[in-house]
């Protein structure tokens, strides 16, 4: 039987719509369906390493030096209050036995979930490959989301 | 109800009851009955989904004394 497709665009790099968007996706892989995830614009700090800053050009390297890469130190969409906000939330998580958003990587990557990173953002933003983790499946752009949206029924933009 | 395989979910929250299940289904044989420990109340209309979707087979959900005792036969590979 062909798998059901399960796709979603992240395009927040918020730690809390990020979270929601591994819940579906790991929920998803364990349901037997082939799972993509899209990361784009600020979604792509998910899949970045922890760096000072990235960028080719003056304007690239002063936008990475305050857009944050990693996806140990998203802030949150809500009472971020200068970090303040996800150190509480990472410790509640943790209380409560929920997954660490790096975790979830490492969980999406081993389920066979396919991590997809947008190369206009890429490329605009001016990061290199070498200022991503590793197992990334593929850097491609909206025609590749669009063609896996077609074949599934459920599509989602985060 | 007799059990070839438990997992223990005890305090564990969504996701990870159903990612445990899943995995650990994968490791059984067909025929085999699997309990999942769990106190996360949305286990009760997560673990019938999870079986609809993937056409293992839901036995039931028993409760007490505030945990929950998921039953799933293995049906399909």
């Amino acid at each position: 039987m062909e798998k059901e497709k399960f796709n979603i665009v992240v395009f927040s790099g918020d730690m809390d719509r990020v979270l929601a968007a591994f819940i579906l996706a790991t929920t998803a892989a364990s349901m037997n369906m082939e799972v993509k995830m899209f990361f784009t614009f600020w979604g792509l700090n998910v899949l970045r390493k922890k760096k000072f800053t990235s960028g080719k050009n003056l304007l690239q390297k002063l936008m990475n030096l305050i857009n944050k890469g990693g996806a140990e130190r998203l802030p949150l969409s809500k009472f971020n209050m200068l970090g303040m906000g996800p150190m509480m939330m990472k410790k509640m998580m943790k209380q409560s036995r929920v997954p660490s958003i790096p975790e979830f990587v490492e969980m999406s990557k081993s389920m066979g979930i396919k991590l997809v990173a947008c190369t206009t953002t890429f490329s605009f933003m001016g990061f290199a490959k070498d200022d991503f983790i590793d197992g990334i499946d593929s850097y491609s752009g909206a025609a590749t989301y669009l063609s896996d949206a077609l074949e599934g029924k459920v599509s989602y933009f985060i | 109800m007799e059990a070839n395989k438990k997992v223990d979910c005890y305090g564990l929250l969504c996701p990870m009851p159903i990612v445990l299940t899943a995995d650990t289904i994968k490791g059984m044989e067909i025929g085999e009955i699997l309990e999942v420990r769990a106190s996360d109340e949305g286990i009760k209309h997560d673990m019938p989904a999870w079986c609809k979707v993937t056409g293992q087979r839901f036995m039931g959900i028993e409760e007490r004394d505030g945990e929950y005792f998921a039953y799933v036969q293995k049906i399909k590979a």
